[in-house]
């Protein structure tokens, strides 16, 4: 038997931000550091989900300006019923403190301190139309000793007459890139609040001026 | 250019002199040795400097008991106490990997002269 581990005991504090790039800074040990800088909120709080009325407990939090002109009849009324004004994005984290959260609540870079165990969210640089070597890390074919125009194919998919097909979910050449990523176990290296800047140790998912979540991470100490 | 530059200005140092491949420096590093730390010279020519921003780096080579010896810095770290410049060299690239196969004499410099040549100085007048 596994043991189902159930989200609803763990306390998760997020914030959206926008990924400006990374750097390298040198630490108290003069070792160098490098570092992503994320811009992280302001975001508000525009729901706060109980289990009483909706059989579990999450906050959900908007990030990034828009266009009033721009936003839908149904979003501008969620957003009138939490008292702020529109936003870009919406993200839901499931969390046990939900009450401790009140509409309208604003988030910075400061729910988070230096030290701290994070993972982030993105979408991952589109790589178009990617071959077996790069999307999967495949080996190729050898440079040499007689391979013709076979260097970067897959080699065998399969058998012949058995099974006569080749098998769902194999492995081929495809889109690569463009999807959603979390980045486990990031730390933390310092917190610039007077900027709301978060700096990461480490690559983050996603281009320059992508958004990102930075959450609490859900495995480690 | 970047959105971060006042973050990266925090991190520069603004007591680095200016040199260049050809140079020969003497980059005075702190060594930590347990709980005491002094520093440590290491004089010899700099042979590339590479990269820009906050992680440029540069590196040193010398020849030590006839072994080639090359130290990568980054500019600006804090391990550096100062880089202090002790002759300039007259080079005509930006890379001198090709003093890693040269030896003795052949791997010389020569010092660039800032006065203008005599030649030039008579003409002029």
């Amino acid at each position: 038997m596994t043991t189902v581990t159930t989200k609803t005991d763990q306390t998760v504090k997020g914030v959206l931000g926008e990924k400006l790039g990374m750097t390298q800074v040198w630490d108290a040990d003069n070792r160098l550091v490098p570092v992503t800088v994320v811009k992280a909120g302001p975001c508000v709080v525009t729901q706060v989900r109980a289990a009483e009325t909706d059989g579990y407990s999450a906050v959900q939090i908007a990030f990034g300006a828009i266009d009033p002109r721009k936003v839908n009849k149904p979003m501008s009324g969620h957003f009138a019923k939490a008292g702020v004004t529109p936003r870009r994005h919406l993200v839901e984290l499931r969390t046990a403190d939900a009450g401790d959260y009140e509409l309208g609540q604003e988030l910075t870079a400061e729910v988070f301190e230096a030290g701290q165990r994070v993972d982030a969210t993105g979408t991952t640089k589109g790589k178009g139309f990617a071959g077996v070597m790069k999307r999967h890390g495949f080996s190729g074919v050898s440079a040499s000793h007689g391979a013709h125009r076979n260097h970067r194919k897959p080699g065998s998919i399969g058998g012949c007459a058995t099974p006569g097909r080749v098998f769902k979910g194999m492995r081929m050449a495809g889109r690569m890139g463009g999807v959603r990523q979390t980045t486990q176990n990031l730390q933390i290296h310092a917190v610039d609040a007077e900027k709301g800047l978060l700096l990461i140790k480490g690559a983050v998912p996603g281009p320059r001026g992508g958004i990102v979540l930075i959450r609490t991470a859900a495995k480690g100490a | 250019m970047h959105k971060f530059d006042e973050l990266n200005a925090a991190s520069m140092r603004d007591d680095v002199p200016e040199f260049r491949a050809g140079d020969t420096v003497k980059v005075h590093v702190k060594v930590i040795e347990g709980t005491r730390s002094r520093v440590q010279v290491f004089q010899g020519i700099v042979i590339r400097r590479h990269g820009g921003g906050v992680g440029e780096t540069f590196t040193v080579r010398k020849v030590s008991f006839g072994v080639g010896v090359e130290r990568t810095f980054p500019l600006h770290t804090p391990i550096i106490d100062r880089i202090e410049v002790v002759t300039r060299g007259d080079v005509r690239r930006a890379k001198l990997y090709y003093l890693r196969g040269l030896r003795g004499k052949a791997a010389k410099i020569k010092e660039k002269r800032d006065t203008v040549p005599a030649k030039a100085a008579s003409k002029s007048q």
